[in-house]
């Protein structure tokens, strides 16, 4: 199982654009593919038509009194199952951090590391879609990842941000991700965004080299309510997502069959 | 991710207003007024796909509850193991020839392979129905457009040679992770249709029964129905009739080659035949049977030679595996060598089964037997099935101790030899009427007499292979086929079987006291005595 994180301390930059295209394609490839939508604002499980409820709330889960695996939701679309999200998700510093006793733990930052780990047999990949913070939570989902996806706006502030992130991860002891970070609603018309794409390409390795462009039909998501990548599969901006997902998939092993098949076998 | 399916048929029009519409149609409807509706195109698992179900010809799967289906669809073929409608084990498999039979052994390396291969080697697995059709896939709605259930319809065409029968369509509904509710109130929806039922068998099962035939419908045990106070020459005759449907069915797979076991269940057939005149015959009418014995003798002899050598490369590999001595790889010439002479003498035995006189064996007895079967003439002195059963039965069993208690460590192999024959009699006599005996003392006697026979079989089979071996080394000798590596492997085979059979030989003792001692006497007793009428 192979666990990409969508992750920027900033809001607004396409992260949960980027989590929804990447595992409904992910899904379409034939990957048995779980997105977590760990925002509590719940654009992702809105965009899949999912309610962003989870009975117990957060602390359920993260207790252990709900398993994970029965707060999953199949969405349309083969193979792409949904873990929702939860108002209460917005306390989940406190419930991970165990301010109540019940759930503290030894190990606060490995704790949604620790519960994924037995969906590895039901799963290929997981997306964790993260909200905008650094916080317990985000320190938990970047000691799960195997793979940390940053949108980044090409703006001279967004660089800092992911040189700041890159040390905070190579300070961890142990495991670390791989941080990928990929070029987000970027507007070719700008100079700037065009300057700073051709600059950090040539001088950083990690930087994917396919641009998701700022195009309308983006944001036409949440009135199609599905990624752009099934309602206009051979649009600019699924092709641009197809080519991401292109360049991430590269290394890993491809799926025999579609495991939808399955579904009505 | 496994969803959740229920299973339903149509069995006509639903909504029952008699008009000529889609039966289907009348169901979507049915779950608009719940449900939005929308076809999902190109999804996973819909569009045209082909089914082919395969099993031994003796339905080996099936009596062991499983299902073996070989599925075409646009991603390709893929064999499917199930097992009470659960996925046991899948695997993709490239070119298959589902229309033609295909050994067990030879199936690609893979997840299926590995559960099936035991069961049924040696046999073939054939293409026992097929059927053709398209499965659609049609997405129920929440009121957020969530598709919460789905709805899936198979529409298939079954074939068989020249049949082609529609069957009903079949619906199932998935369940969607998460949303158990719409799946279930999707069902019961459907469950209320007019029209609507819920599945009863499986696709396999509906194919078979839409082309007239049922799981099982070949045995190569003795199946006659016979019944205690039937005539006695009609129960023979109905037994033997029994005998030679199965040595008819065996004759074409014995033609094509398919497989081993279609000779040997031709050679079983034939056997219990000769047996059964020799043991049975004088209650048909006035020579019948003795007339019939050559002939059937002359079609026995006839299988031998390919039988013979069929032994001989089934446990080939067994036997080289038992070398100390000399490599496996030494005998390779000496397989090529089976293996050419099996090619020449399965030309003899088609040639002979092709031939006039075995069509007017068949022909004649089975006209012979079915006059007897049917004519209904009183017999001079009733003689019921019973009677015959119990009297010819104990008559082989008291020829049995009689022969075994005459054998000592000193005797010839000829006596154990013949007592060999003798126990297959009387192994014969108690299947012809088996189901005149009480099961419990039934199976009693025959598993003491099995021990027994497979005991008197390994010596006398290690005998026979042996002396083979010493005839085929003369024949690969003279054709100067023998390197001699060969024939030094061979010796140490030979060597092997010796050694079989002496052991052979010491546990004989044991096994016959075991079944015609005291106590195995007592067990024959229980078996052959009736309450007073």
């Amino acid at each position: 199982m192979k666990i990409y994180a969508t992750y920027n301390i900033k809001g607004g930059v396409g992260k949960t654009t980027a989590a929804v295209n990447l595992a409904y394609l992910s899904a379409a490839d034939g990957y048995r593919t779980l997105l977590w939508d760990l925002d509590p604002q719940g654009a992702a499980s809105f965009l899949f038509r999912i309610k962003p409820r989870v009975k117990g709330g957060g602390k359920a889960l993260i207790r252990g009194t709900k398993a994970l695996d029965d707060a999953i939701k199949g969405t349309d679309f083969g193979n792409l199952d949904l873990l929702p999200a939860d108002f209460t998700y917005r306390n989940m510093d406190l419930i991970l951090g165990g301010v109540d006793k019940s759930t503290a733990d030894k190990k606060p930052t490995r704790k949604i590391a620790q519960l994924l780990r037995p969906l590895a047999a039901e799963y290929d990949h997981v997306f964790l879609d993260c909200p905008p913070s650094i916080s317990l939570v985000s320190e938990n989902v970047m000691h799960a990842a195997d793979v940390l996806l940053v949108p980044l706006i090409p703006t001279t502030l967004s660089v800092r941000t992911l040189d700041q992130l890159s040390e905070f991860v190579a300070a961890f002891h142990g495991r670390k991700p791989e941080v990928r970070a990929f070029f987000s609603m970027v507007d070719r018309r700008k100079r700037l965004h065009q300057e700073i794409t051709e600059k950090l390409l040539a001088e950083r390795s990690g930087v994917a080299a396919t641009p998701i462009p700022a195009l309308s039909l983006i944001e036409r998501m949440s009135v199609e309510r599905a990624p752009v990548t099934a309602f206009a599969p051979r649009s600019q901006a699924a092709r641009a997502f197809r080519a991401l997902w292109a360049e991430l998939d590269s290394d890993d092993e491809k799926p025999e069959t579609r495991a939808g098949a399955r579904v009505i076998a | 991710m496994t969803p959740d399916l229920r299973g339903f048929e149509l069995d006509g029009s639903p909504g029952g207003n008699g008009e000529a519409h889609d039966p289907v149609s009348a169901v979507l409807d049915v779950l608009g007024q719940s449900f939005g509706v929308a076809t999902e195109h190109n999804a996973p698992g819909s569009g045209p796909r082909q089914h082919t179900w395969l099993d031994t010809f003796d339905w080996r799967l099936n009596r062991a509850g499983l299902v073996l289906e070989y599925e075409h669809t646009r991603r390709g073929g893929r064999l499917l193991l199930s097992q009470d409608s659960t996925l046991q084990a899948e695997q993709p498999v490239a070119r298959w020839p589902a229309s033609r039979p295909r050994l067990a052994g030879d199936l690609p390396a893979g997840p299926v392979r590995d559960q099936i291969v035991k069961l049924a080697s040696p046999r073939a697995l054939l293409p026992m129905a097929a059927a053709a059709g398209t499965v659609s896939i049609t997405r129920l709605l929440n009121a957020d457009g969530k598709t919460v259930a789905r709805l899936i319809v198979d529409r298939s065409t079954v074939t068989r040679g020249d049949q082609a029968v529609r069957l009903p369509p079949r619906l199932t509904i998935a369940e969607v992770r998460g949303y158990p509710g719409p799946a279930r109130k999707a069902a019961r929806l459907l469950a209320e249709t007019p029209g609507v039922s819920a599945i009863q068998h499986s696709a396999f099962l509906e194919a078979l029964h839409a082309l007239g035939r049922h799981p099982n419908d070949y045995s190569g045990g003795v199946t006659a129905d016979i019944t205690a106070d039937m005539p006695a020459s009609v129960a023979v005759a109905t037994l033997l009739l029994g005998l030679l449907d199965t040595l008819e069915q065996n004759v074409d797979g014995t033609l094509r080659d398919i497989d081993i076991e279609f000779l040997h269940d031709l050679r079983v057939a034939v056997r219990r035949t000769r047996s059964a005149i020799k043991l049975l015959g004088d209650v048909l009418p006035d020579g019948l049977a003795a007339s019939y014995a050559a002939e059937f003798k002359w079609l026995g002899d006839l299988t031998t030679p390919t039988r013979d050598l069929d032994v001989h490369l089934l446990g080939f590999d067994a036997m080289a595996a038992h070398l100390v001595a000399a490599s496996p790889a030494d005998l390779e010439p000496f397989r090529a060598f089976l293996t050419r002479r099996r090619a020449r003498e399965v030309r003899r035995l088609s040639a002979g089964l092709r031939s006039a006189r075995f069509r007017a064996i068949t022909d004649h007895w089975r006209k012979a037997l079915l006059e007897v079967r049917d004519a209904g003439r009183p017999p001079k002195r009733r003689v019921t099935a019973e009677d015959l059963a119990l009297a010819r039965t104990a008559r082989v069993f008291r020829r049995v101790t009689a022969q075994g208690s005459a054998i000592t460590a000193d005797s010839a192999p000829e006596s154990l030899h013949n007592l060999r024959k003798r126990c297959k009699e009387l192994r014969y006599a108690l299947e012809f009427f088996a189901p005149l005996h009480d099961p419990v003392s039934y199976r009693k006697v025959l598993g003491d007499l099995k021990q027994l026979q497979d005991c008197l079989g390994e010596f006398q089979d290690s005998q026979v292979q042996r002396e083979e071996i010493h005839v085929l080394a003369d024949a690969m000798l003279a054709e100067r086929a023998a390197p001699a590596a060969t024939l030094l492997a061979m010796g140490e085979i030979t060597a092997n079987l010796a050694l079989s059979q002496t052991e052979a030989r010491a546990e004989f003792a044991e096994r016959f006291t075991r079944f015609a001692g005291p106590a195995g006497q007592q067990r024959f007793r229980a078996l052959l005595t009736r309450p007073a009428k």
